[in-house]
């Protein structure tokens, strides 16, 4: 050991690319050797945001294997294009919603040439028959990174049932609130997405603090995290407009 | 065992240093109190303020940081002969991330809710000074069982601080601890102590107290 130079630029290099490939092939067997798992975890709380968004808090005391039974039995999964049709043949987990949302435009509207697959989930009653709820992903961009939420009508395609909100990055304390049961829950109850026969959506305001009971189309804001709030607003309307076509022909 | 044999075996043991011995015994004593990474040496601070919300968080961020100083530790100490001198904080910058992406993608599979709580701050114990701290100043001086010991030391000198900041915290903060809550229904929750503000105040007062007992003082 002791006759090789170690500061030879020949050992420094040998020796860094031997720990280099000692290290790349420990994390690839890692990484490989857990995916399944860590896809199941990811495909569950898929399942549970969609639920909770429906059926409210509840759902976060349920067991996992409750969860996945439950939304076995009450969910219907479907895939339509911003034109409202159905698209066979395509299974909701295989879309990536980063990638669908990447072929917007800055400012929400689809890009010229391009069709997107948008999931749609339909809550069905106790008994499985009639819809109940219709939850509709969506996608956007907070203040750092992405964002991204489950928003749930009443079947009258109206009504906000409730919002599951979920980020990649926001500041913890301010913008990261949006996955608190508290913010989320101003949602819920009587917020309408139209005014007469005109999308309007909810907005999230400015302040927090304010009484918006009286206001069908704006809630409580997250002080010190209007811009993540601006988010928010901008991403609920960019995938409200997308599925207005099946919202429209639905109501008739 | 009779004795003369149990006379052979003390001479063996004698001859080696025993594997607890007084300045073993030191090396996971002395960063528990007198020398402990966070009070003292003033490291890791970033992330005793930021994952001290709840404890179930703490109580993962603490294994996780434990797990990366042993390993990491023990993997430079026994590459200390080998590693050259001129690439060695990169080599033991590796180390760290590897270890570090492997407590992520464990933690991603086998605990998901809680790391997505603590998000990015699995990623920045790479940075921790106290896991390259202890890289620089101890590991590659030192053989792998006196590294071993000195990983836990600090290791458990870093959550023996930070698990009563979050105990607090989570008291105050939320008025519940591990999630069950113990103030009552009507209890408001402080903001300040949800917020890093009420870490650096906590973590101040901490500091205070074990200064004060041990008389402890700054160098001028």
């Amino acid at each position: 050991m002791s006759k090789l130079n170690k500061n030879s630029n020949g050992y420094i290099f040998g020796f860094a690319f031997l720990i280099i490939v000692v290290c790349a092939s420990l994390l690839s067997t890692v990484s490989g050797a857990l995916y399944e798992k860590q896809y199941q975890e990811r495909e569950l709380e898929r399942k549970k945001f969609i639920l909770k968004s429906a059926l409210g808090s509840e759902v976060d005391e349920m067991e996992k294997p409750a969860i996945a039974e439950l939304y076995d039995q009450r969910v219907k999964e479907s895939v339509i294009n911003s034109k409202g049709e159905v698209q066979e043949g395509i299974a909701v987990n295989t879309i990536d919603l980063k990638k669908e949302y990447k072929k917007l435009e800055k400012n929400g509207s689809l890009k010229a040439g391009q069709s997107i697959n948008l999931p749609l989930y339909e809550v069905k009653d106790e008994s499985g028959n009639a819809t109940e709820y219709y939850v509709m992903p969506t996608y956007g961009f907070g203040l750092w990174d992405n964002i991204w939420g489950y928003l749930a009508l009443q079947k009258d395609l109206n009504t906000v049932q409730g919002f599951v909100l979920d980020h990649k990055g926001e500041t913890p304390g301010l913008g990261a609130r949006i996955t608190e049961d508290k913010v989320q829950q101003r949602y819920s109850g009587d917020k309408k997405i139209f005014e007469g026969s005109d999308l309007v959506a909810v907005r999230m305001m400015k302040g927090e603090g304010n009484d918006y009971a009286s206001k069908p189309h704006e809630v409580d804001g997250m002080s010190g995290a209007t811009l993540t709030a601006d988010g928010v607003n901008a991403m609920m309307r960019n995938y409200l407009n997308l599925y207005l076509s099946f919202i429209n022909s639905k109501k008739q | 065992m009779s004795t003369e044999a149990q006379a052979i075996e003390e001479v063996a043991v004698k001859e080696k240093e025993p594997l607890l011995s007084k300045k073993n015994r030191k090396l996971v004593n002395n960063p528990l109190d007198a020398d402990n990474p966070i009070t003292v040496q003033v490291l890791g601070v970033c992330s005793a303020l930021a994952v001290t919300v709840k404890l179930v968080p703490t109580l993962y961020m603490c294994l996780s940081v434990l797990f990366v100083l042993i390993f990491s530790n023990l993997a430079v100490s026994m590459l200390r002969n080998v590693i050259p001198g001129r690439i060695r904080i990169i080599v033991q910058l590796l180390v760290v991330a590897s270890l570090v992406a492997i407590v992520d993608q464990v933690l991603q599979a086998y605990a998901y809710e809680v790391s997505k709580q603590l998000s990015v701050f699995v990623g920045l114990i790479i940075t921790n000074c106290i896991i390259m701290g202890r890289l620089e100043a101890f590991a590659l001086a030192n053989k792998p069982w006196p590294s071993f010991l000195d990983a836990v030391g600090n290791g458990l000198g870093y959550a023996v601080i930070l698990i009563p900041v979050a105990f607090f915290r989570e008291l105050f903060g939320s008025g519940s601890l591990l999630g069950f809550n113990v103030l009552g229904e009507g209890y408001q929750g402080n903001g300040v102590m949800m917020s890093p503000v009420g870490a650096c105040i906590v973590l101040g007062l901490l500091i205070w107290f074990q200064r004060a007992r041990n008389g402890y003082s700054e160098e001028a």
